[in-house]
């Protein structure tokens, strides 16, 4: 591949019909940072965050009062009363109104992603947006988090993926989806007033949970392995109680928590476990607020944080074994900027590794829809149609089922099936355009001087138009970048 | 040190079987029936509400409302109970076809899914030690029609990757690509190293599995109906079936409850589609590791340890729960909080499928888990 193909296709999405090969193709990289929109217009029609919040909370709301209804009635009847009950849970109107209601949020907020991403002049930073979305991944197998993954996204990495990590990761941990996915929002502190008020109550739900802290810790920052303890990851579980989100809860107490609103990041000091925490041999004095504040800024300043995201970074650019060499320079540029993204973009941008001509990435489904769609230059797709899509092809959008996110290996994604399925999802795309497009001539637009002898023979030779730009969408060339 | 830990295991079926004069050798030489079967559980699945030690003095105090659930739940002998949601599970335990083996874990020690799962899944003795799964290096042992494996997903998982072929299937609603098309396609692939492989492997898999399939396969039953299909006839002989969802921090009791569920219905179905093959299936479930002792304070359980693990079908000697069993008292806590591992999953494995297959159990050790130098498993586990 000539460089200016790897800089539209590896860095960037994908070529369209009319985008011009850059000349110099570290420039026309470089210049996307000045390009790039933070709330492009695809966006526009997503629904605010007090909207999708207000929602969620009606729906929580009923959960609770139907839960109440529940419990009232005498144990004897409950266990035996329980299949029939999930069974009139499934027609409540309410509930589903409310449940389509949050479904919708997902559909419209999925489709503005990929709608950014087909129109996007400055498709590199879009990949870097797709990637540390990736990276601080939450998944809409949660009920809750459907409507509010997308929020993550365009409120917590958009406005901070041209900006220093540490922003991004207060962002992202202080986010409603985040706080909701990884239950953060329900932890207390046992020693908290809250937490031995609900004691004294003989409450059920009380306590400390630590999912969030340690995937911070091994997913967000540091990566595993890198010498933090369990019981670094409990006292950092402890200093994070009272990070919750305002105004979703509206039982008894609720209110008692702060006025933030509804959606919002709360503090409430009221679920803080007091006192000083010690993590990694730093003892943090800090009240509120602040004490986990502080950690956050302190991991992400590590040299295990700079190594781990040079890693990924290296990994997604220039090939599932991440060049060593390369993994070091950005993991320099990281420290020394004092983690600056567009400092670590610079120096992969200058590093020889991600230019190597030969492809080095096998296009994960989500990268080869895009690539495909931008291919044909389409600039909407229905929202029920690009769900599908990428639901079929195996990567759902906010959809990973864990928070470690998509693999980003050729061996998660190239597999028998997932081969075949891409030839169907591409005969489809293609039937759709019909022989409005030339493929032979496509093909030679989006790959100049770079095209194969084999894929050239086989759409010349495809019985249809339509056949031959399905064959171009599924050839070598295009199923790895 | 053994007088402080209860051994338990009620019943043997095969030594009723030796007793009712069948050589244990007249199956094992017909092996070109056998199937194997392993479900992962992934998120790490809570072995102490699954098969719940209710015996366990420290059990009622330590678990407060989970213990709930239970008490419905069949009784595993005087010690254990399982959880009502696995009613046909149950039915397979009082026929003798399901064996529960507690405390048992691999060599991991640490909390990290990703890093469990891959060690579960490649038979290493640390994460990322190994390149390839246990279960592909299985295959190398197996004579060639019978070492013929299929993941139900459109992705191999790691613990069937590795140097020998293996296929993978998922139900697909989109449209069918014409013939023509595939055809192009193949000899698009010829010269690809990578790509014609992996579409070899799909054009033969589709093949087998015909033009009946269709709708959604969502559910565990409809998962159960199809693995049962593509191990029938002369399909594969060897399938794994990935399960998510087990990682309850919050709301544990109807998570767990819908999530076993599910599973059960997986394995009714399985049992049910395999029909006569059944008696020469081998399912083994195991998760990557186990959970806290004690609920959060969210109504859920963090990271722990030791969990449980299944072998269920036709094949195994069931109708018991094998646990050389650690005790719940804090003192007998791992970290003091998590079940402690007493057992092995790397000899379990190792040993269910030596004894399976006919295969000499140092051997099949040495290879699937070539790092783990774990106590190896004595006990029968498999009928003849």
């Amino acid at each position: 591949m000539l460089s200016s193909v790897i800089a539209l296709n590896r860095f960037g999405l994908g070529a369209r019909p009319g985008d011009q090969p850059p000349a110099d193709p570290k420039q026309w990289l470089l210049r996307q940072f000045d390009r790039y929109e933070p709330r492009p217009q695809a966006l526009a029609q997503v629904p605010s965050r007090t909207v999708v919040a207000s929602q969620l909370a009606d729906y929580i709301e009923e959960q609770r009062m139907a839960g109440q209804a529940r419990r009232r009635q005498p144990a004897s009847m409950t266990a035996a009363a329980m299949p029939q009950q999930a069974d009139a849970k499934e027609v409540d109107p309410v509930k589903r109104y409310l449940r389509q209601n949050i479904r919708q949020n997902y559909l419209v907020m999925s489709s503005a992603r990929l709608d950014s991403a087909l129109a996007s002049d400055s498709p590199f930073v879009e990949r870097l947006v797709h990637f540390w979305a990736n990276h601080f991944a939450v998944s809409v197998d949660k009920l809750p988090v459907i409507g509010l993954a997308g929020l993550l996204e365009f409120e917590a990495i958009r406005p901070h993926v041209l900006g220093k990590f540490s922003d991004m990761l207060l962002a992202v941990e202080q986010h409603p989806a985040m706080l909701v996915y990884l239950d953060q929002a329900q932890s207390i502190g046992p020693n908290s007033r809250g937490g031995q008020f609900a004691a004294m109550r003989g409450g059920k739900q009380r306590g400390l949970n630590e999912n969030l802290a340690r995937e911070i810790m091994e997913l967000h920052t540091l990566g595993v392995r890198t010498g933090y303890s369990q019981a670094d990851v409990t006292e950092f579980a402890r200093a994070l109680t009272g990070w919750t989100v305002g105004g979703i809860g509206r039982g008894p107490g609720a209110r008692m928590l702060g006025n933030a609103p509804a959606g919002d990041f709360q503090f409430a000091d009221l679920l803080h476990e007091p006192g000083d925490r010690t993590i990694m041999g730093k003892r943090y004095r800090q009240d509120g607020e602040a004490q986990a504040r502080a950690v956050l800024m302190d991991l992400a300043a590590s040299p295990a944080t700079a190594r781990h995201l040079a890693t990924k970074l290296a990994r997604h650019f220039a090939g599932d074994e991440p060049p060593p060499a390369l993994v070091e320079r950005l993991s320099r540029a990281y420290l020394a900027s004092g983690g600056d993204l567009p400092s670590v973009c610079r120096a992969l941008i200058e590093s020889s590794e991600p230019w190597a001509p030969q492809p080095l990435k096998f296009k994960s489904p989500w990268d080869w829809s895009v690539s495909a769609l931008r291919a044909i230059d389409a600039t909407s797709i229905p929202a029920q149609a690009q769900a599908g899509l990428l639901k079929q092809l195996g990567q759902p959008t906010w959809q990973p089922g864990s928070p470690a996110g998509w693999d980003d290996i050729a061996a998660s994604w190239a597999a028998p099936e997932a081969l075949v399925l891409r030839v169907e999802a591409a005969q489809r795309i293609a039937d759709s355009v019909g022989s409005s497009v030339d493929a032979r001539a496509l093909a030679e637009k989006l790959y100049p001087g770079s095209l194969s002898d084999a894929t050239r023979t086989a759409i010349a030779r495809a019985e249809s138009p339509a056949e031959g730009l399905a064959l171009l969408l599924v050839s070598p060339e295009f199923v790895r970048r | 040190m053994l007088s402080r830990r209860t051994f338990v295991a009620a019943g043997s079926a095969a030594a009723s079987l030796a007793a009712l004069g069948f050589p244990s050798m007249s199956f094992a030489k017909a092996a070109t029936n056998r199937r194997f079967v392993f479900i992962i559980q992934r998120g790490a699945a809570d072995g102490l509400h699954i098969v719940a030690p209710t015996g366990d003095p420290a059990y009622a105090g330590l678990r407060g409302d989970f213990a709930q659930d239970l008490a419905q739940g069949a009784k595993l002998g005087s010690f254990f109970t399982l959880h009502p949601a696995l009613a046909e599970t149950a039915k397979l335990y009082a026929a003798k076809q399901a064996l529960f083996v507690h405390a048992v874990a691999s060599p991991y020690r640490d909390r990290s899914h990703f890093d469990g799962q891959n060690v579960l899944e490649t038979g290493g003795s640390g994460a990322y030690r190994l390149r390839d799964g246990w279960m592909n290096r299985l295959l190398g042992l197996l004579p060639a029609d019978e070492a013929k494996a299929l993941a139900l997903s459109t992705t191999v998982p790691m613990a069937l990757r590795g140097s020998h072929e293996v296929s993978s299937y998922a139900q697909s609603q989109m449209a069918s690509p014409t013939d023509d098309l595939m055809a192009r396609v193949s000899a698009l692939y010829s010269t690809d190293q990578q790509l014609h492989g992996l579409w070899s492997a799909a054009i033969d898999t589709r093949t087998m599995a015909g033009d009946s399939m269709q709708g959604g396969g969502q559910n565990g039953a409809a998962i159960g109906a199809l693995a049962a299909k593509m191990l029938g006839g002369d399909g594969a002989r060897i399938a794994m079936i990935e399960t998510n969802g087990w990682d309850t921090h919050s709301g544990q009791r109807a998570r767990l409850n819908a999530q076993l569920r599910n599973l059960d219905q997986l394995v009714a179905s399985l049992r049910a589609g395999l029909g006569p093959e059944w008696s020469n299936t081998l399912v083994v479930i195991a998760t990557e590791f186990g959970r806290t002792a004690k609920p959060n304070g969210t109504g859920g359980t963090d990271h722990g340890q030791a969990s449980a693990a299944m072998l269920l079908g036709g094949a195994v000697s069931g109708g018991r729960v094998v646990a050389d069993w650690p005790g719940l008292s804090s003192a007998a806590l791992y970290e003091g909080r998590d079940l402690k591992p007493t057992t092995d999953l790397d000899a379990l494995i190792a040993a269910a499928l030596a004894q399976h297959y006919g295969l000499d159990p140092a051997r099949a050790m040495a290879t699937l888990f070539p790092e783990t130098r774990g106590t190896a498993f004595a006990q029968s586990l498999i009928t003849a």
